[in-house]
């Protein structure tokens, strides 16, 4: 990855995400995304999101998935249930599961160690799971650092953890939209752990929702100076704030903003700034191989044309979503259209797995 | 690689079919984006126009049953419906009820079996004398041609005489693809592009201007798209009716013909060289409803300077598995074209400006 000679500093960052023409933005990514991966493929993994319980005591104000413990929506799936949903993973050719819940009071570590075991005795499968709040959130249970609490859970068979949880790591915004998520040093501290100790994990990064310009360009900074101590992440993804049904949309919407809609404080993500975001990510991230297209809360269309903006993988093919589709937002496609979304966008299409390693080409 | 092209095009050149190839075979979609945006630019500034509309489909009954249509019906047929007149003023009363003060209706239906003509002339003195200054953009080429048969008169007449109740324009839909082979596997019984263009040339020709539409992305080739733009660029030379050129993406769910949606790629290097080959046409529309608002939005960077508008009511493009809602409010419409970077300009049927929201 040496072939970009020269490295966009912060300044100049921040100056191309506010100011720089579109088309130009987009046309140097292109040329970036091009240069890291010349062979015209975009990948993507069969997998499913298994959200073994929506319980969480974060209660973040841009979620619409989480519930409090004593409310009747609130689940824990059994062991028999999370089973079926691997068997019909691997019976849909999928090779890894994104298991992530929230944070439920009464679930230890044992039932963790557990439940990653039971997986494992009975499944050859990549398990991706429990972004950096859930690991701090064990750690602190039971008083163990950062690194023990990875080490048990990767010794009971996790394999990579997901980049979630990143939101805007910057602790202004995360006063604002998850005050009792975990602080951005902390996030960046669990990836640097597990990376220290050879797991391979991804980033993300939530914004329009109410963060500025800055913010952004702190969070990518972040991310670039932590993967080029550890060249852990292997990819970023960008998606957009999905206000349906969430508290921070109810805050946001009273009766000073009816007339004007102006008004409101969420600065929400339209096609035109997720591309923006998505080609300065592909051009700020120089040691971050893979740039994911967030079909999900984009659409199939738009898409295709971030594969033009920067990005070089269609992520998943999210046999089960439950997270985005709780904030009103569903897009449902199958493997097919997954494949036939890549061709049509002018690129040969293949089936990776969590490591990007190409299983299958189509 | 489009050097050669870019030259002509910022010398202003008229572009020739085997440009328009070119264009479309190349995978420099930023170079293109930018020459069209830039044409898009001297043609209305950094102008992105919007309508407060509703659409109105009187019924879906239809006797042409198109292979690439989801909406039509036969008599008698599940899901077959026809409003009456009285329906559909009922509509356009919650439409001036509601916060929007539409300025356009826009009519289309099936071709039905059993409506005289004299049914489509009241429909249009009921709505002209219950809203005098509310624009009538109706009926495209291809109910232009039922009537024309079933009243006997001639398609000049017929147009004189639905002007006379109160038509002021009409729609471009029915285009569909000018090429002869793929329009008779796309839609067999529906008149010729030939006959199509006709009656746009007579509609030009008795003062009622229309808009234009490309259905893309099902079985046709370039080259069949090229040849559909170079017939309109003629037409439009000869006439200057059409106020707008609309490509509309194929959507494929629900359809005989069935298929996949065009790419996000595609749509907007479809708006970038319409742009640039249509050099008489004042509008290239990014129709929302069609491409989704998203790609609408990121299409007014290519070359596109009007994304419809509010709609209310959408039938057509749903019942093929459209993504999008069925309408849009203004305040969105004004906050996406805001973020693209442009003016939003609230326009009138005839583009006629009524509030520039800078």
């Amino acid at each position: 990855m040496n072939n970009i000679t020269q490295r966009i500093d912060k300044q100049t960052a921040l100056d191309l995400l506010k100011n720089a023409d579109l088309l130009d933005l987009g046309a140097q990514a292109d040329t970036i995304r091009k240069d890291l991966h010349p062979e015209g493929v975009v990948t993507f993994v069969v997998d499913r999101n298994i959200n073994y319980t929506n319980v969480c005591i974060n209660q973040c104000t841009f979620c619409a998935f989480y519930r409090s413990a004593d409310s009747p929506d609130a689940y824990i799936l059994s062991r028999e249930e999370i089973f079926k949903k691997i068997d019909e993973t691997i019976a849909l050719g999928g090779t890894q599961i994104l298991l992530q819940g929230g944070l439920h009071p009464d679930l230890d570590l044992e039932y963790y160690v557990d439940l990653l075991r039971s997986i494992k005795e009975r499944y050859t499968i990549n398990v991706h799971g429990f972004s950096p709040p859930e690991i701090t959130y064990l750690a602190q249970k039971h008083h163990l650092t950062i690194r023990e609490a990875l080490t048990v859970l990767r010794q009971a068979g996790l394999d990579s953890i997901p980049g979630g949880g990143a939101e805007m790591l910057s602790d202004r915004v995360r006063e604002v939209l998850s005050p009792k998520k975990i602080k951005s040093s902390q996030w960046l501290k669990v990836m640097e752990e597990a990376h220290k100790i050879g797991m391979r994990t991804t980033a993300t990064m939530m914004f329009g929702s109410i963060e500025g310009p800055e913010d952004i360009i702190d969070h990518l900074d972040a991310l670039r100076s932590l993967q080029d101590r550890t060249g852990g992440f292997t990819a970023f993804i960008p998606w957009s704030f999905q206000p349906g049904n969430t508290e921070l949309l109810k805050q946001n919407s009273g009766a000073g903003s009816q007339k004007s809609g102006a008004q409101s404080k969420i600065n929400t993500a339209t096609a035109v700034d997720y591309l923006r975001v998505l080609a300065l990510s592909r051009m700020y991230l120089d040691n971050i191989k893979n740039i994911q297209a967030s079909w999900v809360t984009q659409g199939l269309k738009l898409a295709q044309v971030a594969l033009r903006f920067g990005a070089n993988d269609f992520g998943s093919t999210m046999i089960e979503e439950n997270v985005v589709r709780a904030a009103g937002v569903s897009y449902t496609v199958s493997k097919e259209d997954i494949i036939q979304a890549i061709k049509g966008a002018g690129f040969k299409a293949a089936q990776r797995d969590t490591y990007y390693t190409i299983l299958q080409n189509f | 690689m489009l050097q050669l092209l870019r030259d002509k095009i910022l010398a202003g050149e008229r572009l020739t079919r085997q440009d328009a190839i070119e264009l479309f075979r190349s995978d420099d979609l930023f170079t293109m984006g930018r020459l069209a945006a830039n044409i898009a630019e001297k043609y209305n500034g950094r102008n992105a126009y919007f309508i407060v509309n509703r659409h109105i489909n009187p019924t879906n009954i239809c006797i042409n049953r198109c292979k690439f249509c989801a909406f039509s019906r036969s008599k008698g047929e599940e899901g077959a419906f026809e409003l009456t007149i009285e329906d559909i003023l009922a509509k356009l009363d919650a439409a001036f009820k509601s916060a929007h003060h539409i300025t356009e209706v826009h009519i289309v239906g099936g071709l039905h079996p059993d409506w005289p003509f004299e049914h489509y002339l009241d429909m249009l003195r009921a709505i002209r004398a219950k809203y005098p200054t509310l624009a009538i953009k109706a009926f495209t080429a291809v109910e232009i041609d039922y009537m024309a048969k079933s009243s006997g008169l001639t398609v000049t007449d017929t147009l004189k005489a639905l002007k006379n109740s109160g038509l002021e324009l009409m729609p471009g839909g029915g285009a569909e693809i000018f090429a002869e082979e793929i329009r008779n596997k796309l839609c067999p019984e529906k008149i010729s592009g030939r006959r199509w263009r006709e009656i746009m040339e007579a509609a030009h020709s008795v003062g009622i201007k229309t808009n234009a539409t490309m259905l893309y992305g099902h079985l046709e080739s370039i080259e069949d798209r090229v040849d559909h733009l170079m017939l309109l660029r003629e037409v439009q030379d000869r006439t200057g009716g059409f106020q707008a050129f609309i490509p509309l993406a194929y959507h494929p769910k629900n359809t005989e013909i069935g298929g996949w949606y065009s790419s996000g790629i595609d749509d907007l290097k479809t708006i970038a060289v319409s742009r640039l080959v249509l050099d008489n046409f004042a509008h290239i529309k990014a129709y929302w409803i069609m491409l989704g608002e998203k790609i609408s939005q990121v299409a007014l960077l290519f070359g596109a300077d009007d994304i419809d508008g509010t709609i209310i009511e959408e039938k057509i493009t749903h019942m093929a598995g459209a993504m999008t809602g069925e309408g849009m409010a203004k305040d969105e419409l004004i906050g996406l074209i805001k973020k693209a970077g442009k003016i939003p300009v609230e326009r009138d049927a005839f583009y006629q400006r009524i509030k520039v929201y800078e």
